[in-house]
């Protein structure tokens, strides 16, 4: 027992070195790049905010690299897409964060989900047999920007939280991003008129908020099911589809392989457009407005070009 | 509309209770004279009757009502298909009642293993399920959580690992307790399911405790070391128990394991994971020489390295991992070293489509107990993964053992799994 206490004692000795210092300005640290856009446009350089997944990553499918521990451990206020999207990576950092500060139900949690418009909730009971589905809604949802606008909200409530002093700063960013994102979308929307019912194909079900907000038909994926890698069958099954419907775009991540779409559009005609999913995407999409600055314009141009008009 | 039967059996049940259950009630009481008998009986019946008469239009009133609402609502015009509402409440928590959603996540993976071919040292069977794991896994309160494996194979049913972790301590410790793995080097770390291959290679097998691994009670305390270079993390660990390679003759023979881990990131997609293990305790002797002393011991020292590259753009598709672990295990018995064991291996995956894998690995390991004895083998593997639920490996595996037996086999395995199961540390 002697050994055992002398050992521990020791042990606890030769881990206890210095302890981290909380830096201020309060350290944000959010899963995806949207995520930081929004809390830089209302946290200014009163915080500093880093993503732990790129733009042009899938975001169901990061690593949890012990680089991003490290980010976790120092964070103030951690925020989350929620809806399950992070599920397959960050439980296992949150763990290993040993920081209590942003566990969830703690306040330097938050699930930007929270108070946003959420599509595809399920109305039956879900099996696998469906593919990989998640089952508290569509996760994809900052692709509307009227959500955009509510996690920038939500995100000025949390930072009040941990730094009061700056609660007018913060309020007084989000009015004047507000102002900025509603002028955008008046701009936005009348670029998207023309196009409204505009049918398109999608790869994956990444698109519901961004296409019911400006007007576009989904007719079908290029995936059979949601994780699901496309099939031959199920390709025939879609080029007969567009085909018979007449759909000439198939919109598509950056992240997953052009070879099926493009095959797809060989045959059905039409054109494979790469949109940008989240900030940081392209080059060009490097905050939430010119994001859909960087998308619409891409689509409205390729409408031009595709459909003649 | 699953209610309206239940509804309507719940009346016949009444029904039946109300017409059936007086019968033998006074059929058990002492018997009174049989013209007050009848009258009594009369009465009774009189009584249900109305009670029944009651009962009925009390539920038909009901049911008219409730087929009123229905009809109401089945002939309501077709309209649109309805807004989605702002924070709709989840189906499946509706129904489930409150206790439910703090049920822990369950999840179970089979692990069927079969293999042909010529091996004189080892008895698997030709076809088995060779482990069904089961995990519940959850936050226990504000300050912990808590992560059980039970594993059930042809041996039985066994506690695989079942810990507590603190996750909100000071100075950033983390500390588990419970039964667990120890945190010596990164096979051992790993639950089968969780292995690129389908068995664990000859320097785990005879160094570190052969398929189970260090897997003691006990705890674990670790801390990350802050710096602005890397990841740095050391951990210490102090466990009573059995297995293989340490066994605990009396409470005060402890097992004692300590790792030192370094990461850092090379390029966004690439990075480098090393680190140094040491554990230090009681032997547990050998299958054919298990009487040993209670003094005698055995220390273990662990290199590993691992390097990845998984590029972020096609992060599905493409991905590969080297890695090597080298151990040096050396018994102390009557007071003297004996001669030092060593063992390793090298091994190599490589992801080239979306759901396909291959991989190789070179094994070289003394046997424990008796160094002159050098086990050498190796393997190729092929992997599929009809989703991320579902995985279905075939390894070739050739091994000359140091007592001169020479195997050739063909490992298949499929791993399968349901329910909800916690993703695993990188």
């Amino acid at each position: 027992m002697k050994s055992f206490i002398s050992h521990s004692a020791a042990l606890l000795l030769a881990l206890a070195a210095a302890s981290p210092a909380l830096a201020s300005p309060p350290k944000v640290i959010t899963t995806t790049e949207d995520l930081a856009a929004l809390a830089r446009e209302v946290g200014g350089d009163k915080i500093t905010v880093e993503s732990l997944a790129r733009g042009y990553q899938d975001p169901h499918f990061v690593e949890p690299k012990p680089s991003f521990i490290i980010k976790l451990h120092d964070a103030d206020l951690l925020i989350v897409i929620g809806r399950e999207l992070e599920i397959g990576w960050l439980p296992p950092l949150l763990t290993q964060s040993r920081n209590a500060k942003i566990q969830p139900g703690s306040p330097g949690y938050l699930d930007a989900s929270v108070d946003v418009r959420i599509l595809e909730m399920p109305t039956v009971q879900l099996t696998r047999a469906m593919g990989d589905v998640h089952p508290s809604g569509n996760p994809h949802y900052w692709l509307d920007p009227d959500n955009g606008r509510t996690i920038a909200k939500s995100i000025v409530r949390a930072l009040s939280g941990i730094a009061p002093a700056d609660k007018s700063y913060f309020e007084q960013r989000y009015a004047d991003f507000d102002r900025r994102l509603a002028d955008a979308q008046k701009r936005w929307d009348a670029a998207m008129a023309p196009y409204k019912g505009t049918k398109v194909v999608t790869y994956h079900r990444s698109w519901p908020n961004f296409t019911e907000r400006f007007g576009l038909d989904v007719i079908g994926y290029v995936e059979p099911k949601p994780g699901i890698p496309p099939s031959p069958s199920h390709t025939i099954a879609l080029i007969a589809e567009m085909k018979r419907q007449q759909v000439k775009i198939i919109l598509v991540e950056p992240y997953f392989d052009l070879k099926t779409p493009e095959a797809i559009v060989r045959e059905a005609g039409g054109k494979v457009v790469v949109l940008a999913p989240s900030t940081g995407g392209v080059k060009e999409a490097s905050d939430y407005i010119k994001l859909f600055d960087y998308n619409i314009n891409l689509l409205t141009t390729t409408f031009k070009q595709v459909l003649g008009r | 509309m699953v209610w309206l039967p239940v509804v309507r059996s719940s009346v016949f049940a009444v029904l039946a209770i109300g017409v059936f259950a007086p019968v033998p009630a006074s059929a058990q009481a002492s018997p009174p004279p049989p013209a007050e008998e009848a009258r009594q009986a009369q009465a009774e019946v009189d009584r249900l009757r109305q009670e029944l008469a009651a009962l009925r239009e009390q539920y038909e009133a009901r049911l008219a009502a409730l087929e009123e609402r229905i009809k109401t609502i089945a002939a309501g015009p077709p309209t649109p298909a309805p807004e989605p509402v702002l924070q709709p409440v989840p189906v499946q928590l509706a129904g489930a009642g409150s206790s439910k959603m703090f049920n822990p996540d369950i999840a179970v993976i089979g692990n069927f293993l079969g293999v042909a071919g010529q091996n004189k040292n080892s008895d698997q069977p030709a076809l088995g399920l060779n482990e069904v794991e089961t995990s519940l896994q959850a936050v226990v309160d504000p300050y912990a959580r808590a992560d059980f494996f039970l594993a059930a194979g042809p041996e039985g049913l066994e506690i695989e690992e079942g810990f507590v972790t603190f996750t909100s301590l000071p100075a950033g410790l983390l500390l588990k307790a419970g039964k667990m793995r120890a945190q010596f080097g990164k096979v051992n770390t790993l639950h089968a399911h969780a292995l690129p291959w389908t068995d664990r290679p000859l320097v785990t097998q005879n160094l570190v405790g052969g398929e189970e691994g260090i897997s003691l009670s006990g705890v674990s305390l670790s801390r990350l070391i802050s710096n602005s270079a890397l990841f740095l993390e050391a951990t210490g660990e102090a466990f009573y128990g059995d297995s293989e390679v340490f066994a605990s003759p009396k409470r005060s023979k402890l097992t004692y394991v300590g790792r030192l881990r370094a990461y850092r990131d090379i390029t966004e997609g690439s990075n480098l994971d090393v680190g140094g293990s040491f554990a230090s305790g009681p032997s547990a002797g050998t299958p054919d020489v298990p009487a040993f002393d209670e003094d005698d011991s055995t220390r273990l020292v662990g290199f590993d390295a691992t390097f990845r590259y998984r590029p972020l753009r096609r992060a599905i598709y493409r991905r590969f991992l080297a890695r090597t672990e080298l151990v040096w295990s050396r018994p102390r018995s009557a007071g003297l070293w004996g001669p030092t064991a060593f063992g390793f291996y090298g091994s190599g995956e490589y992801q080239f489509a979306r759901r396909w894998f291959a991989g190789a690995r070179y094994d070289r390991s003394a046997r424990a107990f008796d160094n002159a004895l050098v086990d050498e083998g190796g393997s190729v593997s092929l992997t599929f993964w009809p989703s991320e639920f579902n995985q279905i490996r075939g390894q070739y595996r050739r091994t000359n053992y140091g007592d001169g037996v020479k195997a050739n086999e063909f490992l298949f395995q499929i791993l399968f799994s349901i329910g909800a199961h916690g993703a695993h540390v990188f």
